[in-house]
């Protein structure tokens, strides 16, 4: 045993693990078996019938499909943000970088009730919206909007690190090679760059679907048009139907489970194709 | 392809990068730009390249102004220091990148860009890397895709800035030696900015030193070293020592000592730099002759050919350290012991009046 082990400056490999292993449990692991458990109480059939009621199924949609676009927006408009900070300098550059993590600081309560009035019909934007025919808060587009907001954080902050090591040589060895302004960015930097635009996106999509506090002011909440799930899940705990809560719960994290997995598996493929694993 | 270059002036705030700096290259030269570091070289390689644009002045690309024309347009190689290989991409996407964002009209066939790739790997020697990613490359094997890849659009004019800079002592030399080949072979325009004096004199047909963001001397390799036509120039190549002194009664006087009859015109009691390297110089001991700078033996270095005399100065040149190099018959003739002072004999002296701005 004694020639296998390994010398390290900093001891403690079983402590870490063994307080990692136990805090997780605590924090994550037990309380998601405790859905899956509580969830257990109900019959299949019964599971199958609370899960696939017409107005559940509707808030799935709204709050995956929501949730793809927002972190898909997020996405785009994040790359510009982080482009523009980690590019040029500017006035005011560095409280714009500041303003970036506000929605993780603010109350999810307040930013709902600030969208919803901004949005609404006689809101300072609404009303341009509404002069146009456009319903926003209190509908669909408003879950949109509160999902955009929460989630912007998550790409610029995985991408800015990496745009800040990004060389400009990189870009001028493609000008001289005889690329063009979108050949350079389609070829050299957006394949640079994809990996972590698909971390921000992971993470800005997950963000999206947990969200409640935030899209509960704003969405109207309509039934089958414009319910997200978490809204269901809480409804069913104020009328004590705890397994069908769960029941939902259960979906949700299985559903949200596989997309992360599936982006995860995106964001490893790409990261290999680019050789940096080998 | 000929560059030419007119009156180019660059200023980064205060600092005058380029100060009217006006050069021509002749089509199928290999042209090293010598310099320290901040002499203004990689700026104005990269005012060539179209990668940096010049507060005033031209580039003359084969007598066409060329101040106006985009570094897509250009049709110039350019290498980096560190090579800016798109690491995402493998050795063959590299070297296919350039033929590959050509316009479709003019883009070669995918199995016209393959024989192509192939031929410019079979030139840098690393056809077998193909498949690899620049990751997995060593530094030298990196530069030479690197050059590939600038190969491979057919460019009028190669610019390499400090393209061995990032390399280690053996492989670098190595890469000289192929790159002055590859340049007898393919005879491309190219321009090579480096800080090595050593990489300049060997591999260049002609070396330009620039100081302080104007030109100082242009020559062949021999010609500079040989005859240095600045103070600059004569202590950034090679090793060198360097006398202080004053004219006086037709000699030079170094303290207390007499250096040399003066020969040149220099008027009475001009303030002079002399140089003298360090072969250029004999040691004599005290009381043989009654010239010579005084100075005490420092350290005898007898490993090579030859033997390496340090000193340091005394009388007057207190503070300065000289290096001198003797044959080993001469060293063992002369018998020297640490401490013992002796006189410095030049056989060649090269003088230049002192001013204001000279070094030292």
């Amino acid at each position: 045993m004694a020639a296998t082990k390994t010398f390290r400056v900093l001891p403690g490999f079983k402590i870490t693990l063994g307080f990692t292993l136990t805090y997780l449990s605590l924090i994550v692991l037990i309380p998601l078996a405790a859905v899956f458990i509580k969830t257990s109480e109900l019959s299949l059939g019964q599971f199958w019938d609370v899960v696939t009621t017409p107005r559940v199924v509707a808030t799935y949609k709204l709050s995956f499909g929501l949730s793809l676009v927002a972190a898909a927006i997020n996405t785009v408009f994040g790359l510009m943000l982080a482009w523009a900070l980690v590019r040029y300098s500017f006035p005011g550059k560095r409280i714009i970088d500041a303003l970036v993590d506000l929605p993780f600081a603010l109350p999810t309560a307040v930013a709902g009730i600030a969208l919803t009035a901004l949005y609404a019909k006689n809101g300072w934007i609404g009303q341009y919206f509404d002069a146009i025919g456009v319903k926003v808060a209190f509908g669909p587009l408003g879950v949109l909007v509160a999902l955009v907001f929460i989630g912007l954080p998550f790409v610029v902050r995985t991408v800015q690190p990496i745009l800040e090591d990004l060389d400009t040589e990189l870009e001028e060895a493609a000008v001289s090679l005889g690329a063009d302004r979108w050949q350079t960015f389609r070829f050299v930097i957006l394949p640079i760059l994809l990996p972590a635009l698909l971390t921000g996106f992971a993470l800005a999509f997950a963000r999206a679907v947990g969200e409640y506090g935030s899209v509960i002011f704003i969405a109207g909440n309509i039934p089958m048009v414009s319910e997200i799930t978490p809204l269901m899940i809480i409804t069913k705990l104020e009328q004590y139907d705890y397994a069908g809560a769960t029941a939902i719960a259960v979906v949700m994290l299985l559903l949200s489970f596989v997309l992360l997995l599936v982006i995860n598996g995106l964001q490893a493929w790409t990261s290999k194709r680019t050789g940096r694993d080998r | 392809m000929s560059i030419q270059v007119k009156d180019i002036h660059k200023q980064f705030g205060s600092f005058v990068a380029l100060d009217k700096v006006s050069l021509e290259f002749p089509t199928g030269e290999l042209v090293a730009l010598l310099g320290p570091s901040g002499c203004g070289k990689t700026t104005l390689l990269r005012i060539i390249a179209g990668l940096e644009q010049a507060d005033s002045g031209q580039v003359l690309l084969e007598g066409e102004d060329a101040s106006g024309t985009h570094v897509r347009e250009r049709q110039v190689g350019f290498v980096f220091q560190h090579y800016a290989l798109f690491r995402h991409m493998t050795v063959f996407d590299n070297v296919a990148f350039g033929m590959r964002m050509k316009p479709r009209a003019q883009r070669p066939s995918e199995s016209q860009i393959r024989t192509k790739v192939h031929d410019l790997l079979q030139l840098v020697q690393l056809d077998w890397l193909a498949d690899r990613f620049p990751a997995q490359l060593s530094g030298g094997q990196r530069q030479r895709i690197a050059l590939a890849r600038a190969l491979a659009v057919e460019p009028r004019v190669l610019l390499l800035d400090e393209p061995f800079g990032a390399l280690d002592a053996k492989v670098r030399k190595e890469l000289r030696r192929w790159l002055r080949n590859l340049h007898d072979e393919l005879h491309i325009t190219s321009i090579f900015v480096t800080h090595d004096q050593e990489e300049a004199l060997e591999v260049a047909d002609r070396v330009v030193l620039m100081d302080h963001g104007k030109v100082e001397q242009i020559g062949t390799p021999e010609e500079v070293y040989r005859h240095p036509a600045t103070p600059f120039v004569y202590s950034f190549l090679g090793s060198v020592n360097l006398f202080h002194g004053r004219i006086e009664d037709g000699t030079v006087q170094v303290g207390e000592d007499v250096l040399h009859d003066q020969p040149d015109a220099f008027r009475q009691g001009a303030e002079v730099i002399a140089f003298a390297r360090p072969h250029e110089l004999d040691i004599v001991v005290d009381g043989e002759v009654g010239k010579g700078v005084s100075a005490r033996v420092n350290r005898v270095l007898s490993f090579g050919i030859t033997a390496r005399v340090e000193l340091d100065g005394v009388n007057g040149s207190s503070g300065q350290h000289y290096e001198v190099e003797l044959a080993r018959s001469r060293v063992t003739e002369l018998g020297l012991a640490e401490g013992q002072i002796v006189r410095l004999v030049p056989s060649r002296l090269k003088l230049f009046e002192r001013q204001a701005a000279s070094p030292q």
